[in-house]
């Protein structure tokens, strides 16, 4: 023992004083502070999205319209890239260097160690082949996702398409994430929610170069991923793809429903498109062609256009006026022809005529005398007009049908109150507004709101909301869509107008045009005024009369009477839908119709 | 000076070791290999002999170090005190050739490779000057406050420290400074101690604070020890007398030359003007203890001055950075700061009963760089959790403090110091590397003694111990073998 033995106790407390410092830290580390432990799983846990295959879409007779293909993404986790052969992965994924080169810039500014997407949408002929040389490329992966593939060309508008979700939808719904595939419009929009399934979660522990190594907990907070529920659609696939090659060079529109269930059986918005247009690589330059076409095929002319009604609309005035009885079957208006005040008839028939004739000859001062019948019948223009105007809502008329394909135009039966605005309170009467008699003036109605109408009288007196879905898979579709809903007018007050609208069809100078063997037909042709140019042709119809099977109107823009084009256009498509065939002795009907090209005669 | 009675005691070689601490050395050891086999572990090389991955390797390097450890139990105590120069030498001569055939191994020429085995010639100078030391400073009539004495510890201690630096690894130099706690033992003044600790805290304060703040609060406290140690309030009056004048002279000089100080500028000249002032007058009082404060305290000021230029100029950029990240100036989590917060991550995840055995993710998906050489002590922070790191501090403290009291029943001086240096070497060791990877010492690669893999640092810290261990059975077992005292 030695004079500093006692230093030992210095040395050992130093020991013992570091000792227990780290023991302090290491219970701080380890025990009081929970941040490691978030960051521990933040490091070695993946969350790898599953995504689903979004529904089939099927047309009513159980045609396949809409599958999926498989499509893969190109992705890049800067971090882990070695050196590779720009040209050869240009190549091999079918892209320009510059595209390639700004993409893998954008991904190393957003994240190095996060993987990116920098090429999308490859083939699954491209991507065979990329895989076999993906090992030359470090730090390049492929994410398989399924594309919309379409078995059909036609009925681009009805079942709308996919696109990515944009801003909107992610703030609205917090399902989606960046570059997930959403519904833009059509039934892939309205029915979202039951085509895109739900996203499965796999969960992954991967290693510090971000490799997989482990599936986290065993798998247990896994997710799988559900696909999307199946549609059939009421959309007859054949009488749609028929429509639309009678369009051929047409504007306009068509709605067909099955007035007995409210199930649309066609629509087409003319000029259309391919809905194959709007899928994969060139979709891009494909939508931004459509958008600047001066025909507008993007805007789907059977939501949205307001046409006036024209002459159709004065079966609904003569229903209205035979039940408010302001006239009967009795009642008699003469016609002085196109000497006739206040609004002239452009058609050569008797004087004075009854209801039925009126309809037939489309007579419009007997029109405008019934229409002032019903607003005179009241103390005030106003308090007749309301009447009337309600008469019309019931109709479905002047407001969305809210029916299951989103983006409805409301249409137009305007208030009392425009017109007092227009011409001050007690300014204006029945003969200030007279164009409503003929379906002219303010009036607007969309092309579904019109076949509605159609199905309506076919129904005499009701109608389902229209509607293009009739099974989900595992669901039910909307009860508002099993609901039926009545209009204001008695079904015996059909029965005259009806009688009318068979000898529009049968017993008319255009009769041999729309005339169908075998099918009673009942239908109403328009000739609508525009500004535009040329007037447009519609022609509003149902067939059989008795147990009616089709409800149809159709619209040809800028081509003239009603009779000329609308009219054999829809009875060749009641044929088609009844007879699934076109009479021999109506084939020439069709090839004019098939080739009458109105779009480029100015 | 050979004892040659010894046959009798010879039979009680094997009682006479002390078995707790060979128990704790195997602990350790056998633990360090867990924590390997953990850290390396995948599925496809589960085989605890597959000698193609480090676990295996390691299982061999220990089964190489326990024949070790059985040989220097056997060899006589004598061999090592007479031949304590020539391995001194031998080991200087091995770290001038490793300089010159050396291989790089991450920046540091310290590696003979022969085949595929790498031998650090710097693990085993820490044994060579711990003999070499105990040698000296055992001699008869060594007296530690002679100049020659401070000279050849010096050289001793300085030769392979310069050799190692010159090597880039500064990790290993860095463990040289433990020998000032044996020479502290052994009758240094505890003064050196103190500047030690303050040198460090002022280099520390003056890298985190700017020096103005430093300065002023070092004349604060100046002040207050002052007033503590001398409190005659006409001296400390004049005191301040001195400091305000000085600061009012030079802020008139600067506002009528306009010099253009800065605030520390003015603050630094008339510090230095009132401590000298202090000093003279203090000394024509001839109350030393004052003096000695205000010297101090001038040297503290030049010293925090000096140290941004000596951080800036003489410290390598690598350095620099890790110094910085340690101390917060610059944080760079995924840079230079990233190897210390994973292992934080890797600790921290492991709560207080950890994950598991070959649970840890943070580890066994290479989270933490040299997961099974410096930074091991992360696998066993992740999957023991706390008991586990509680368990291993408490045993490698419990290791080191029976060395320190097993080193003071020595009679033998050599085996005293000896023991010490065995003692402060391996505490060195476990202070700089668990330091390192909980964030409070900067990141210098040097391995957890028994627990990190690699067959050099095994075996010299199994030769460092194990020589001691023969030593201390020798205690019982010869009465005297060298001159006992100083």
């Amino acid at each position: 023992m030695d004079k500093f033995s006692k230093r030992s106790k210095t040395v050992i407390g130093i020991f013992v004083f570091i000792g227990l410092v780290y023991v302090i830290c290491l219970f701080n580390l380890q025990i009081l502070d929970p941040k490691y432990k978030q960051f521990a799983t933040n490091n070695v846990l993946r969350e790898v999205i599953q995504y689903p295959a979004r529904g089939l879409i099927y047309d009513r007779k159980g045609k396949l319209m809409v599958i999926n293909k498989s499509s893969y993404d190109l992705l890049i986790t800067p971090r882990e890239v070695k050196n590779f052969d720009t040209l050869h992965l240009c190549q091999l994924v079918g892209v320009e260097k510059e595209e390639l080169e700004a993409k893998i810039e954008e991904a190393k500014n957003y994240s190095w160690y996060k993987p990116s997407v920098i090429v999308k949408q490859i083939s699954p002929e491209n991507y065979a082949i990329l895989q076999e040389h993906l090992f030359k490329f470090k730090g390049f992966y492929t994410l398989p996702r399924t594309l919309r593939e379409y078995e059909t060309s036609s009925a681009a508008h009805v079942l709308g398409y996919v696109g990515e979700v944009t801003q909107n939808d992610l703030a609205r719904d917090d399902y989606y994430g960046m570059g997930d595939y959403i519904g833009v419009s059509g039934i892939e929009k309205s029915y979202e929610e039951h085509l895109r399934g739900e996203k499965g979660l796999k969960k992954f522990m991967v290693d510090v170069h971000n490799r997989i190594q482990d599936s986290y907990m065993d798998g247990t907070e896994d997710v799988t991923a559900k696909i999307g529920k199946n549609l059939v659609s009421t959309i007859d696939l054949e009488l749609q793809a028929y429509a639309e090659k009678l369009f051929s060079n047409k504007k306009g529109a068509v709605v067909a429903i099955e007035p007995l269930t409210g199930e649309i059986l066609t629509m087409v918005s003319a000029p259309y498109y391919n809905p194959g247009m709007l899928v994969g690589r060139a979709r891009g330059s494909n939508y931004s062609k459509l958008l600047s076409d001066t025909l507008k095929p993007l805007f789907d002319r059977t939501l949205l256009a307001g046409y006036s009604p024209g002459s159709t609309f004065k079966i609904l005035n003569a229903m209205i006026a035979l039940q408010e009885q302001s006239i009967t079957l009795d009642t008699r208006f003469s016609c002085s022809g196109p000497e006739s005040s206040p609004i002239r008839c452009t058609h050569n028939h008797v004087s004075p005529l009854g209801v039925i004739e009126a309809i037939r000859e489309s007579c419009n001062p007997f029109m405008w005398n019934t229409f002032r019948s019903i607003i005179t019948k009241y103390p005030t223009a106003a308090e007749g007009y309301n009447i009337w105007r309600e008469y019309v809502l019931s109709f479905g008329i002047g407001r969305k049908l809210d029916s299951d394909i989103t983006n409805e135009y409301d249409g137009n039966i305007p208030t009392d109150e425009h017109y007092n605005r227009l011409y001050g309170e007690r300014r204006w009467n029945a003969q200030t507004v007279r164009s409503l008699s003929i379906g002219q003036g303010e009036i607007e109605m969309t092309p579904l709101q019109l076949a509605n109408y159609g199905a309506i009288v076919a129904n005499r007196g009701w109608y389902f909301i229209p509607h293009v879905i009739k099974e989900i898979e595992n669901g039910e579709i909307d009860q508002r869509f099993k609901t039926k809903i009545y209009t204001k007018i008695s079904p015996e007050n059909f029965e005259p107008v009806i009688e009318g609208m068979q000898m529009v069809v049968e017993n008319t100078s255009a009769a041999s045009l729309m005339n169908i063997p075998e099918i009673e037909m009942c239908g109403k042709t328009g000739t609508v005024q525009n500004p535009h140019g040329e007037d447009h042709s519609v022609f509003m119809a149902f067939a059989p009369k008795n147990n009616p099977q089709i409800a149809i109107v159709v619209y040809v823009e800028n081509s003239g009477f009603g009779a000329t084009y609308a009219a054999p256009i829809a009875s060749l498509l009641v044929e088609k839908y009844i007879k699934r065939e076109i009479a021999e002795s109506r084939k020439w009907i069709e090839e004019r119709m098939i080739e009458v090209d109105l779009l480029h005669i100015y | 000076m050979f004892n040659l009675t010894e046959k009798p005691r010879r039979n009680n070689l094997w009682a006479n070791i002390d078995w707790i601490t060979v128990l704790i050395y195997v602990l350790l050891v056998f633990m360090g290999w867990f924590n390997i086999y953990a850290s390396v572990y995948n599925i496809e090389h589960s085989s605890i002999f597959d000698l193609s991955q480090r676990y295996g390797k390691q299982l061999m390097w220990i089964g190489a170090a326990f024949i070790i450890a059985f040989i220097i139990i056997l060899i006589e105590t004598n061999f090592y005190v007479f031949f304590t120069f020539f391995i001194y030498l031998f080991v200087v001569f091995l770290l001038v050739l490793v300089l010159l055939i050396g291989s790089e191994i991450n920046g540091s020429k310290s590696w003979f490779s022969i085949g595929s085995l790498g031998i650090q010639p710097s693990e085993f100078s820490k044994l060579a000057v711990s003999l070499a030391l105990a040698k000296y400073m055992s001699t008869f009539g060594f007296k530690i406050h002679r100049i020659k004495s401070y000279f050849v510890m010096a050289i001793i201690i300085l030769v392979p420290v310069l050799l190692i630096l010159m090597q880039k690894d500064t990790g290993s130099a860095l463990v040289y400074l433990s020998f000032v706690i044996v020479l502290f033992r052994e009758g240094l003044s505890g003064v050196v101690l103190f500047f030690g600790t303050l040198v460090v805290l002022l280099f520390i304060c003056a890298l985190i604070m700017s020096n103005l703040v430093l300065n002023i609060a070092l004349l604060a406290i100046t002040l207050i020890i002052l007033f503590i140690i001398n409190p005659k309030l006409k001296q400390f009056g004049f005191t301040l007398l001195f400091f305000g004048t000085s600061f009012g002279l030079i802020f008139f000089f600067d506002l009528l030359v306009n010099t253009n100080f800065q605030p520390i500028d003015l603050f630094v000249i008339s510090s230095l003007t009132g401590g000298v002032t202090s000093i003279i007058y203090f000394a024509r009082k001839k109350i030393k203890d004052s003096v000695t404060i205000f010297v101090i305290f001038l040297g503290a000021v030049f010293f925090s001055l000096s140290v941004d230029f000596v951080f800036n100029n003489f410290l390598m950029p690598h350095h620099q950075a890790r110094i910085n990240e340690l101390l917060g100036i610059n944080s760079d989590p995924l840079g230079v700061g990233y190897n210390v917060n994973q292992s934080k991550i890797a600790i921290g995840s492991g709560g207080f009963l950890g994950k598991g055995f070959l649970n840890g993710t943070q580890t066994k998906f290479n989270f933490v760089p040299e997961q099974s050489t410096d930074f091991i002590f992360c696998t066993v922070g992740e999957e023991w959790g706390f008991v586990g790191s509680l368990v291993f501090i408490s045993l490698f403290i419990a290791l080191v403090v029976r060395i320190i009291l097993s080193a003071e029943k020595q009679r033998s001086v050599f085996s005293r110091i000896y023991g010490y240096c065995v003692a402060v070497i391996l505490f060195f060791h476990f202070m700089i590397n668990i330091g390192m990877t909980i964030g409070l010492m900067p990141v210098v690669g040097i391995p957890l003694p028994f627990f990190s893999y690699g067959g050099s640092s095994l075996w010299s810290f199994t030769i460092l111990l194990f020589i001691f261990i023969r030593l201390d059975a020798d205690r019982l077992e010869q009465p005297i073998m060298l001159n006992s005292g100083n």
